[in-house]
């Protein structure tokens, strides 16, 4: 390369002019950004797509069965010679399945945050947050297969007045998704709380505040939206959780009950061992894939949206 | 973020306020303990219900992972990794083609998600103007697609990928799409994680000293951030491997006995092919299930630990 005399903000004019002006970006730089806009646009046609794909055949699915017959009815049976199409069933299991799992989660979750943010000590802090990490990255099928196997024949034995049948629980499923979903709920609100100003504590401590009074009535108060976020995102997870429900709920026993000890099915679970079995593409059966499947990114989308605001409003606050 | 969380270490003081501040707590806390009984005793019984929490779930994790080795204990050798799939014989079926099906698929997965998730970051951070409505709304979409369920991915993947517009059949590259699609967010996150966290005074300089925009993300912002873009794609990529629900749609559950193509014929996973093993009755299916969680909790721990280490080993604080 020929040696020249580097002149920043002149490459598009000739020699004499200087304009302090920055210069038009060149061809090589303007490809490379245009390349990069298609990466990230590349997520919007990726939502599109998702979009189109649900919505393409529930139109089909909606013109043979009304919106209200769908999301009213309460008996769900697809594969049936007479079918019918009320999701209800499955909508609830797929509820007992949130409401077991915030159950461990909610308690597990934010004690294990307000220990790490505000108790633990940096070296024990530095130890365990790797270990919940992992927890994180354990495959769902792993853990569902290690709740089939070992959680629901333990927790039978320590509740024998529970009426228990067969070999699958949406409780148990409901328990072991909390277990999974611990590390999302504990890292979100240890964020949150680790975030509330230093002052805010010292402030309390200053009053004459214990160190508990400090963690539960100022810090936790002050990083509220935070947690309630870590909270709705778990539940979005537990809504969306495939591999456990089928294996430990079973996949096929669409029925509408509160029972705990029943397996039941959930839409998740419907849509996963409906969409593995033989059917043919065009038929009701398929379509209804796709309407429980719009109805649960929907149900999700929802808690998301809240969620991403939560965290928003939260960090405006703080930062 | 500060990596320590004592309570003087967090807050940048000059040691006399910091020993000021240790004093005025020492003489407060020694008010308060001589004083209320009460509230010491509360503190203690609140200390220990946090410590239980955190134990569930370390016990949680110990427990499943000694199950997983107790359980499929009888099954670990060699042969795990050469035989192939079977029902009929289970005493000599292993999860060779599930095996050779993973490094497929998560192969496809690694050359798609690097360039499209880092590409997208740094546009996305160097690039777009961020009251842009329209990078706004990408960025709000790209958040939101981290939350969607893995399953309504694979009702894509069927859609679009087996069937449809492109229409590749069940075949290892439609999962291999299916799940880089589902796991890009997570890079995409990730990398402008870090890519943020390199400060602007080096972007600065370099554009100071004549490098186009380009110039300065390649040479100098790209290379301080690539610890954390690469701990992020590490983490995306274990996700995908342990990832069974999207595959359950796109094909990658048929029972394959000979070695799986990209492009052709069926395929199945190491996850998926363990839920096939574990649905079934036979006592022997089950021991297999649970020699298959052990390989996969082996790979993965190693996996995860390869990228905390990375992660803490070249985090650098700015």
């Amino acid at each position: 390369m020929s040696s020249r005399v580097i002149t920043p903000g002149v490459s598009g004019g000739g020699p004499n002019v200087r304009s302090l002006e920055a210069p038009g970006l060149r061809i090589g730089e303007r490809i490379i950004k245009a390349l990069l806009w298609v990466a990230a646009t590349l997520s919007v046609v990726v939502t599109t797509g998702i979009v189109i794909s649900l919505l393409l055949p529930s139109v089909g699915f909606f013109q043979q069965v009304s919106i209200v017959e769908f999301l009213t009815g309460t008996i769900w049976a697809p594969a049936f010679a007479e079918p019918s199409f009320g999701v209800l069933p499955i909508v609830v299991g797929t509820l007992m399945v949130v409401l077991f799992a915030m159950l461990v989660a909610v308690p597990v979750g934010l004690t294990s945050a307000i220990y790490l943010s505000e108790y633990a000590p940096t070296k024990v802090r530095k130890a365990i947050k790797p270990i919940l990490e992992v927890l994180e990255g354990i495959p769902t099928v792993a853990i569902g297969l290690f709740a089939f196997s070992v959680l629901t024949p333990l927790i039978r034995e320590l509740t024998p007045f529970l009426p228990w049948t067969g070999p699958f629980s949406i409780g148990v499923a409901g328990i072991t998704v909390g277990l999974l979903i611990i590390p999302l709920v504990s890292s979100v609100s240890d964020d949150a709380m680790r975030s509330v100003p230093m002052s805010l504590r010292e402030g309390a401590y200053a009053m004459g505040a214990t160190k508990f009074e400090v963690a539960l009535r100022v810090v936790l108060p002050a990083a509220i939206s935070g947690v309630i976020a870590a909270f709705v995102l778990g539940i979005s997870r537990a809504i969306g959780e495939t591999m456990v429900v089928l294996l430990v709920a079973g996949a096929g026993n669409p029925v509408l009950s509160f029972d705990p000890t029943k397996g039941i099915q959930t839409m998740t679970a419907y849509i996963g061992s409906t969409a593995t079995g033989d059917i043919s593409q065009g038929t009701i059966t398929y379509d209804s894939i796709f309407a429980v499947g719009a109805l649960l990114f929907l149900m999700t989308l929802v808690m998301n949206v809240i969620a991403i605001r939560l965290v928003r409003r939260f960090r405006e606050v703080y930062d | 973020m500060a990596d320590d969380s004592g309570y003087s270490s967090r807050v940048a003081m000059p040691p006399r306020t910091r020993t000021a501040v240790g004093g005025a707590r020492e003489v407060t806390e020694a008010m308060l303990s001589t004083g209320d009984r009460k509230k010491k005793v509360r503190g203690l019984i609140i200390y220990s219900i946090l410590l239980l929490g955190l134990t569930t779930a370390l016990v949680s994790i110990a427990a499943m992972i000694t199950w997983a080795f107790i359980a499929g204990g009888p099954r670990l050798s060699l042969d795990l990794f050469t035989n192939v799939p079977s029902v009929v014989t289970p005493e000599n079926a292993g999860y060779r083609t599930a095996i050779l099906g993973t490094l497929y698929v998560i192969g496809g997965v690694i050359l798609l998600i690097v360039p499209l998730g880092v590409g997208a970051a740094i546009y996305l951070e160097e690039f777009a103007n961020p009251r842009n409505p329209f990078n706004r709304f990408v960025d709000l979409n790209i958040q939101n697609l981290a939350g969607v369920p893995s399953i309504v991915f694979g009702i894509l993947g069927l859609a679009f990928i087996v069937r449809g517009p492109l229409s590749w059949g069940f075949v290892a590259a439609a999962g291999s799409l299916t799940l880089a699609l589902l796991v890009l967010p997570t890079v995409i996150l990730a990398s402008r994680e870090a890519i943020r966290a390199v400060p602007s005074s080096i972007r600065d300089g370099s554009l100071a000293l004549g490098a186009t925009v380009w110039q300065a993300v390649s040479k100098q912002v790209l290379p301080a951030a690539f610890p954390g873009v690469l701990t992020g794609v590490i983490l995306a990529v274990a996700r995908a491997i342990g990832e069974a629900a999207p595959l359950l749609l796109v094909g990658a559950v048929t029972f394959v006995t000979f070695d799986p193509q990209f492009f052709e014929g069926g395929y199945s996973t190491l996850p998926t092919m363990i839920y096939s093993y574990a649905k079934r009755p036979q006592e022997e299916l089950q021991v297999l299930a649970a020699a298959g969680v052990v390989i996969m909790l082996v790979l993965l721990i190693l996996i995860n630990s390869v990228a905390i280490y990375l992660r803490n080993r070249f985090e650098r604080t700015w």
